[in-house]
């Protein structure tokens, strides 16, 4: 095992690819040298170059394109939703499309509105696509790995709040599946289901938790879009309690969805009514007394579960 | 000059074109197939033309009025006829339709639902030929409407920059859906936005397949080399409405202007007086070809409808296929030119 922090994982996931790999390239902006002549320094055309690296999939590159902020998405949604997404299936399934979009995302970074936000829900429901969301360097560069050897459009949302978190990983060659949440922190009493930055905020919660007695589960989702259905309704049955915690905003998200799942397919399991966790219904502020207000704190997760318990 | 030797496969390709289309007008009236169809009568001198200089492995993104590309690309009426009657036998098996009909055992990317779209994804393919050392180049067909999106500039910048090979080739036919060029445009030329975006831009006549001839093959030569992209603006004109039999509110005196310079009519003159045709011998194609849509209506109607399991399949690609070099030895299965085409697709090309 050796120690790296969770963006040189996924530098090293994307440079031992990139060896194994002539096809594989890395496209946007301000990254000129950062992986030597597989690097494409892009102008300030998100569309653009999302697009152009669609094109390019197509026509037989892996490339890997890097929207700065993953705010700008929404910059390039047409080339994601539009075209990426359905290209196989409106082609018959003639070809496909093997590219990662990699998307820096989320708060509690004091930069306000147009910088922080979690748009992960926008692409999570986008037939065609796949998205994955490590948090810890394990994920990050096992996902990282599996996401550019996928053959389908992959959105991939590191955490900006994350890039300096310390792990773990092997020396060893290995991949994270797409599609297969993990159990990051066993227990018996409520079953946290969270992912990204949450899974810090979660566990110190548990921590704070267990002086008080009680024994949380944390499943971490890893990816959002296909979610692990299995490992979700495993858990619930084990504690028969759910909390959902999301640094997104509720209405249509990713942890509403996992709710819905659980209702319809768990709701037999549930011994109390469940509880999700997520950002208040608004813009991200710059003050940080006010990003603290909208994003979820510790002690909003703490309440939460002891609300159920 | 389109060359002696070419000069013939060109007509045919432009008068596969508007024989095709008129056929897909007659369904469209007599209700034996539904949807948008975009007809490109009247612009068939700009994909023939164009795709004249391409070969086979070369890439085209194309439009929502795709269907001249595709032909011009390659395409056989079968597959297409198949596709627009919604039967599994279609190019895209049905799940495309008119205005995203696809084939890339030619290169053909795609007709286009989004205007402009197209213009990154030719970008995106010429940016890989770039980056794979092959000499392929790509070609970006639009129309005048998609030149008003923001991402008309940023592709072509990008490729401007980055001395990509492609070949943007806008087809101004003067309206964007009914709305005159002039209504929503101050300078007449899209080929003068290359100016500021550094590379060659040209106006071509697009009624006349000698000039788009010329044109592309300057700017394929010039990709090839390695010299980098241009913009051909093809100035052109439908002669139908925007979509299918909807009706068409444009000045019917301007459009019989137009029609004087019919692309089609005005190489058959051109042929003929070179000694490569003869009036009885264009006749004799154009029967043909008649006959060629007769089997390919046929083909299509007596072929199944998408069997409803399908609704759902091929969302996915279901397994990767990566193409590494492991030990400096290749350790994928298939070549990249096979990894292009997915297996999981049978094609119903004859």
């Amino acid at each position: 095992m050796k120690q790296v922090s969770y963006s040189q994982a996924i530098s090293e996931a994307i440079r031992e690819e990139m060896e194994q790999n002539p096809n594989v390239v890395y496209i946007g902006e301000c990254v000129e040298g950062r992986y030597g002549s597989r690097s494409f320094e892009m102008p300030i055309s998100e569309s653009g170059f999302t697009g152009m690296g669609i094109g390019a999939a197509i026509a037989g590159l892996r490339p890997i394109v890097e929207i700065m902020f993953s705010d700008f998405i929404t910059v390039a949604m047409d080339p994601i939703v539009n075209q990426g997404a359905k290209i196989r299936y409106m082609f018959g399934g003639m070809t496909s499309v093997p590219i990662v979009i990699r998307a820096p995302f989320g708060g509690y970074v004091s930069m306000s509105a147009q910088h922080s936000q979690s748009l992960e829900s926008m692409v999570s429901g986008v037939p065609g696509l796949k998205v994955v969301i490590p948090s810890n360097p394990y994920d990050a560069k096992g996902l990282m790995k599996s996401a550019i050897q996928d053959d389908n459009p992959v959105i991939f949302c590191d955490h900006k709040r994350l890039s300096g978190l310390i792990g773990q990983i092997p020396e060893e060659d290995y991949n994270v599946p797409i599609g297969k949440a993990n159990i990051i922190r066993n227990g018996k009493d409520a079953t946290i289901i969270t992912y990204g930055f949450m899974v810090q905020k979660s566990l110190e919660a548990a921590e704070k938790l267990k002086q008080d007695n009680i024994d949380v589960e944390i499943v971490d989702l890893r990816t959002t879009l296909p979610l692990d259905h299995e490992t979700i309704l495993n858990s619930i049955g084990k504690t028969g309690k759910l909390i959902t915690v999301a640094e997104a905003c509720a209405p249509c998200s990713v942890a509403s969805e996992v709710a819905a799942i659980v209702m319809e397919k768990g709701f037999h399991l549930l011994k109390s009514p469940l509880c999700r966790i997520h950002s208040k219904f608004s813009p991200i502020p710059f003050a940080r007394n006010l990003e603290e207000q909208v994003l979820p704190q510790v002690g909003d997760i703490i309440k939460g579960v002891k609300n159920i318990i | 000059m389109v060359p002696r030797d070419k000069a013939l496969k060109v007509y045919q390709t432009m008068l596969a074109i508007r024989k095709f289309e008129c056929r897909v007008e007659q369904l469209l009236i007599n209700d034996r197939i539904y949807g948008p169809a975009h007809l490109y009568i009247g612009q068939e001198a700009v994909a023939a033309g164009v795709c004249a200089n391409l070969r086979n492995d070369d890439f085209v993104a194309s439009t929502h009025r795709g269907h001249g590309h595709l032909i011009a690309k390659g395409g056989d009426f079968k597959p297409m006829m198949a596709e627009l009657f919604a039967r599994s036998t279609g190019y895209c098996k049905g799940k495309g339709g008119s205005m995203h009909i696809a084939n890339m055992t030619f290169g053909m990317l795609g007709a286009n639902g989004i205007v402009g779209a197209g213009i990154p994804l030719a970008t995106g393919a010429g940016f890989a030929a770039k980056v794979r050392k092959t000499d392929q180049v790509s070609v970006g067909f639009f129309g005048d409407g998609a030149a008003n999106q923001g991402i008309f500039l940023e592709s072509i910048n990008i490729a401007a920059t980055l001395n990509l090979p492609v070949i943007y080739v806008c087809e101004n036919n003067g309206y964007n859906v009914n709305t005159k060029w002039s209504t929503i445009a101050k300078h007449p030329h899209i080929a003068d936005r290359a100016l500021g975006l550094g590379l060659p831009g040209k106006i071509v006549d697009g009624q006349d397949v000698t000039a788009v001839y010329d044109a592309t093959s300057e700017a394929v030569d010039r990709a090839r080399k390695g010299q980098g992209p241009t913009l051909l603006e093809c100035k052109t004109y439908r002669f139908r409405g925007h979509c299918g039999v909807w009706g068409d509110p444009r000045d019917p005196e301007e459009l019989a202007n137009w029609q004087k310079r019919d692309p089609v009519s005005l190489f058959a003159k051109v042929i003929i007086s070179e000694g490569l045709a003869t009036e009885e011998s264009l006749m004799d194609m154009e029967m043909m070809l008649e006959k060629e849509l007769d089997i390919a209506v046929e083909f299509a109607e007596k072929s199944p409808f998408p069997d409803p399991k399908e609704a759902t399949t091929g969302v996915y690609a279901e397994t990767n296929r990566p193409f590494y070099i492991k030990d400096g030895k290749k350790s994928s299965e298939g070549t990249p030119e096979e990894n292009l085409v997915s297996k999981y697709w049978e094609g119903s090309r004859s």
